[in-house]
């Protein structure tokens, strides 16, 4: 996942969610090593602080945690992971069906229109 | 790594050149360890400040410190200054400017130096004579950076390099760095640079019109930095 970051929004937030989902994706696998703030900072070409911020919060939140002589590691907690994973792709769902249902589809029609794009998915 | 909290302050400075003022009185404090834009449109005094900050010129009126003294020898060797113009000279290498800037400041590391050429792709024993005009700003840059200064004052790093170099660049700078340091980056390429930011000077006119932390922007206005430096300055 690309660091794709809009200059209209806080900085910090969208850091905290990349993150978050690059976590939730296994991109940063369970118990890895982070980069330092600086490389994370330049790879994201975003200010350090802001940085050091979402890290600290993600902290908080239990999906990082720091080791005070070796660094900071992707928490090796897979059931917090999942969780989180399960707990945000259900909003998305809840989401699209909101949406599907205010473009005037019934229950039944998304449901089938679901069905049908896992099909064609599938295939390819 | 000097203890107070800010690096720069400036006190009611003015400059004058023969018939305009380029600055009014203005107040300014810098903190320690902040990634700063000082962003205006062209003529707004940028070039003026930061050569106040590096004891190129003299203030009419106020006065300037850094680390709470006013420039000279002492602060000079705390600065790193990136000036908006060319100043290596032709018949010299890499290499050599490396050894130069090595015997003039104490807080220069050669080994970054080398580092930094070698990812951005420069060959250290070119001569100047025959780089363009981009390699130049970018070898600049790598002499700016190597040094372990409290201030980087950079005036216009981004100006001259190609939109795809400026990424490169950003990343030159947020990486090398000293920890705890300030930079100061004057640019009019506001939407380049305001991602790297954590504070925003704008000028007009030689005054401070505003001085705010970017995030706060974000969040206050809803808009980008840009953006909001667009509607305050449309004439």
């Amino acid at each position: 996942m690309a660091w794709e970051i809009s200059s209209e929004r806080s900085v910090y937030l969208q850091l905290v969610d990349i993150i978050r989902q690059k976590i939730m994706s296994g991109e940063y696998q369970p118990g890895q090593r982070m980069a330092s703030v600086r490389e994370l900072a330049a790879d994201a070409a975003v200010n350090p602080n802001t940085m050091q911020r979402a890290l600290a919060e993600l902290e908080r939140q239990g999906l990082l945690y720091t080791q005070r002589t070796s660094g900071r590691f992707v928490s090796e907690d897979k059931g917090l992971i999942a969780g989180l994973r399960l707990s945000g792709a259900k909003q998305r769902a809840k989401e699209f069906y909101c949406e599907m249902i205010q473009m005037g589809l019934s229950a039944e029609e998304v449901r089938q229109l679901l069905n049908q794009a896992i099909t064609e998915a599938e295939k390819e | 790594m000097n203890e107070e909290r800010y690096v720069v302050e400036c006190r009611g400075l003015s400059k004058k050149y023969k018939n305009s003022m380029a600055l009014k009185q203005v107040d300014l404090k810098l903190e320690r360890g902040k990634i700063i834009g000082l962003v205006g449109p062209n003529g707004s005094g940028k070039t003026t400040l930061i050569k106040l900050l590096n004891g190129l010129l003299v203030p009419t009126a106020g006065e300037v410190l850094i680390n709470g003294t006013a420039p000279g020898p002492e602060t000079k060797a705390r600065v790193s200054y990136l000036p908006d113009n060319n100043y290596l000279s032709n018949w010299m290498t890499i290499t050599q400017m490396i050894d130069f800037y090595g015997d003039f400041y104490a807080d220069f590391h050669k080994e970054k130096a080398y580092a930094m050429l070698e990812s951005l792709g420069l060959n250290a024993k070119q001569k100047f004579k025959t780089m363009s005009k981009g390699m130049k700003e970018k070898v600049q840059l790598v002499l700016v950076m190597s040094r372990e200064a409290d201030l980087y004052c950079l005036d216009e790093p981004i100006a001259g390099v190609d939109p795809a170099a400026r990424d490169y660049i950003l990343r030159t700078i947020i990486s090398n760095y000293a920890e705890g340091a300030t930079v100061l980056i004057s640019t009019h390429l506001i939407a380049e640079v305001e991602k790297v930011l954590d504070e925003v000077v704008f000028i007009r006119g030689g005054e401070v019109i505003r001085h705010a932390e970017v995030e706060e922007i974000r969040e206050k206005y809803d808009r980008s930095v840009d953006a909001l430096f667009r509607e305050e300055f449309k004439c």
